[in-house]
C-alpha cells in the first residue's frame, strides 16, 4: 500500500472539482455527509448495469451472483469492524435506523423502572428513540452531563450507573463538538453493572480505527454516507449471542423461517433483522467505500485529518471574538465556533457565497446547544481530502464575512 | 398615491440591478435590514414566531385604515434584510392584494440561490405567514 497522499486522493473524488458560486468548492461539511470516490460511484453503476437481481431466494444466475456479492460485503464490513462473525453485521437504512432497531428489539426485554443512560452530547437520533422506548415501557432515561470544555463529566458515571441501568447508549465522537469520548472506560464500567452498551459510531468509523472486539461494545451503529458510501445504507453491529436472544424489529420477507396464519418462526442471524428486500446496491457500495479507505493508507489519512484539525483550530485563534464550542483535548477534525454575537446563519450564508460549505444550526443536538445557551454554531468538519490551502482560504473567507456583517 | 405591490417589486429589482458583486448585494440587504419596522419587544411571543428558519423571526400584523401593516425582527442580520424586503413590498397594502400577490422579485435580484424558497432561510415560512395574516382579515 502506498502512503497517504492528499493530492492523489483528491483526484479520486470528482465532486471536489466542482465550482460553487463561481469559486472552487471547499467542502467542510463532512460531518453531515462525506463525498464519494469514483470507485464507489462506479460500483453503483456496475451493479445496475450488470448485476442487479433480488438476493437470497432466487435460483437463477443473477440472483445467486447478487447474493454472493451481498454476503461478501457483509464479511468485508465484519472484517472492517473486527467483528467475530459476519452474522453480527445487520444492514440498516442508516445510523438512526440501527439505533431504532436496538431501541425496539432490546427495548422489548426492558421493564418499567429499568434505566437507559445516554450523555448530554447525543444527536437527537440517540435521544428520541430512547424517549419513545421509555414512554412505551415505563423506563427511565438518565443523562451523563457534559462539562464546559465539551467533554463528558465522567466523575458522575459511577453515580448514574446502577443495577437498574440496562443500557448505556453513547456517542463515540460528538457530531457537534468533535469530542472523542472515553468509550472504553464507559463500556468497562457499564459492564461492571451488568448493563449493555450501544456505541453511536456515526462520526467515528471514518476518522479512527474502530475494533468492536477490543472495545467490547455490545452494539455499534454507523451510516454509510458519512464514510464515503451512498445514503440509505447503514450498519448495526450486535454481539451474536445477544442478537440471537432478541426479538426481531420489523416483520416481512427475508426475516422469516416459516410462515403460517397461526404462527411464524423467524430466520437466524443476520436475516432475522433484515425484513424486506435490502438496499443491495448500497451494501455493495459500502463495501467498496471501505475497500477504498483501506487502499489509501487509512492511518496516514487519519493522521492527516488530525493535523488539519489542529491547523484549523490554530488558524482560527487569530480571529477576533472567536469562541470555540468544545475544547476537548481529544477531538476529531470537527470544529464548532461562534464569532462575537454574529448569528451562525449569517456567517454560513456568506461563506457559501464564497464557495465554502459548512453547517450552521443546532446540529440535531438541541439539548447541548441549550446547555451552552447558544442558538447553534458554525461547524467546519473536515475529511482526509481537505487541505491546508483550503483552510487558509476558509479563514480568509471568514474574515471577509465578518467584515460584511460588522 | 400608494405604490402597488408590483411597482414596489420592480423598484427592488432596479435597486439590486446596480450591484454586480455579491458582496455589495449582501451589504445592501444588510442595510435594508436596518430599516425594518421593528416589532415591539413585548410582542416577541411564541405565536408571532415563524418556524422553519435557522434564526428566530417574529412578525406582527395590524390592520389600519383597511391596510395591513407589518412589523418584524430576526436574530440574524441577513434574515432581517430578507423580511425587510418582504415587508417593504407587502406592508401597507390591502389584505386582498397581499393574498393574491405573486412575488416575482425573488428570482430577479440575483440572490436566488439564497432566496430560493427551499432553503433554511425560512423564506417560504415568512411569505406564508404574511399571506396568512392577510387571509385572516378576509375570513370572518
Amino acid at each position: 500500500m502506498k502512503s497517504f497522499d492528499v493530492v492523489q486522493v483528491r483526484k479520486d473524488f470528482p465532486i471536489l472539482q466542482e465550482k460553487v458560486n463561481g469559486k472552487p468548492l471547499i467542502y467542510f461539511d463532512n460531518g453531515a455527509s462525506s463525498q464519494k470516490p469514483q470507485r464507489v460511484i462506479d460500483r453503483v453503476s456496475a451493479y445496475y448495469e450488470h448485476e442487479h437481481s433480488n438476493v437470497h431466494r432466487g435460483v437463477h444466475f443473477l440472483s445467486n451472483q447478487a447474493t454472493l456479492a451481498y454476503e461478501a460485503a457483509r464479511a468485508r464490513i465484519a472484517a472492517f469492524l473486527n467483528a467475530s462473525s459476519p452474522q453480527e453485521i445487520i444492514f440498516t437504512k442508516g445510523t438512526t435506523d440501527a439505533i431504532n432497531t436496538v431501541a425496539f428489539s432490546f427495548g422489548e426485554t426492558m421493564h418499567p423502572g429499568d434505566e437507559i443512560l445516554i450523555t448530554g452530547m447525543e444527536h437527537h437520533s440517540n435521544i428520541v428513540p430512547w424517549q419513545m422506548l421509555c414512554e412505551r415501557r415505563g423506563c427511565i432515561l438518565k443523562v451523563l452531563p457534559v462539562l464546559e470544555n465539551g467533554t463528558l463529566d465522567i466523575s458522575k458515571l459511577d453515580h448514574l450507573l446502577s443495577e437498574k441501568t440496562k443500557l448505556v447508549s453513547v456517542v463515540h465522537v460528538s457530531n457537534s463538538l468533535g469530542t472523542v469520548n472515553p468509550v472504553k472506560e464507559i463500556i468497562v464500567k457499564a459492564h461492571g453493572m451488568g448493563a449493555k452498551v450501544l456505541l453511536d459510531a456515526a462520526q467515528s468509523v471514518q476518522h479512527l480505527p474502530v475494533d468492536v472486539q477490543n472495545l467490547d461494545c455490545d452494539f455499534l451503529a454507523f451510516g454509510g454516507h458519512k464514510i464515503f458510501a451512498p445514503t440509505g445504507i447503514g450498519v448495526l453491529y450486535g454481539k451474536k449471542e445477544l442478537m440471537e436472544s432478541l426479538p426481531p424489529y420489523q416483520g416481512g420477507g427475508d426475516m422469516i423461517e416459516h410462515v403460517t396464519f397461526e404462527k411464524t418462526t423467524y430466520n437466524t442471524l443476520p436475516l432475522k433483522f433484515e425484513a424486506g428486500t435490502p438496499n443491495i446496491c448500497g451494501v455493495l457500495a459500502l463495501a467498496e467505500a471501505i475497500d477504498y479507505l483501506s487502499s489509501i493508507d487509512p492511518l496516514g489519512a487519519f493522521r492527516h485529518e488530525k493535523e488539519l484539525g489542529s491547523y484549523l483550530r490554530d488558524s482560527m485563534r487569530e480571529i477576533p471574538k472567536i469562541r470555540f464550542i468544545g475544547e476537548a483535548p481529544d477531538t476529531c477534525s470537527t470544529l464548532s465556533f461562534l464569532i462575537g454575537d454574529l448569528h451562525p446563519f449569517d456567517v454560513g450564508t456568506l461563506l457559501d457565497q464564497q464557495g465554502i460549505a459548512v453547517r450552521t444550526g443546532h446540529h440535531c443536538t438541541q439539548p447541548l446547544m441549550e446547555q451552552f445557551k447558544i442558538p447553534g454554531t458554525v461547524r467546519a468538519s473536515l475529511a482526509f481530502y481537505n487541505t491546508r490551502e483550503e483552510i487558509d482560504e476558509f479563514v480568509k473567507a471568514l474574515q471577509r464575512s465578518i467584515q460584511i456583517l460588522s | 398615491m400608494r405604490k402597488s405591490i408590483n411597482e414596489l417589486q420592480d423598484e427592488v429589482i432596479n435597486e439590486f440591478a446596480i450591484f454586480e458583486d455579491w458582496m455589495d448585494k449582501y451589504e445592501y440587504l444588510i442595510d435594508l435590514g436596518k430599516e425594518l419596522p421593528l416589532i415591539d419587544e413585548a410582542k416577541k411571543s411564541e405565536d408571532r414566531l415563524i418556524h422553519g428558519c435557522q434564526s428566530r423571526v417574529w412578525v406582527d400584523a395590524q390592520i389600519s385604515d383597511g391596510m395591513l401593516v407589518f412589523t418584524a425582527d430576526s436574530e440574524a442580520i441577513i434574515t432581517k434584510g430578507i423580511i425587510s424586503l418582504l415587508i417593504r413590498i407587502l406592508s401597507n397594502q390591502t389584505p386582498e392584494n397581499i393574498v393574491k400577490s405573486e412575488l416575482y422579485f425573488i428570482g430577479k435580484i440575483g440572490l436566488q440561490e439564497h432566496l430560493s424558497p427551499t432553503r433554511a432561510n425560512g423564506l417560504t415560512g415568512m411569505i406564508n405567514r404574511l399571506k396568512s395574516e392577510a387571509l385572516k382579515q378576509l375570513t370572518p
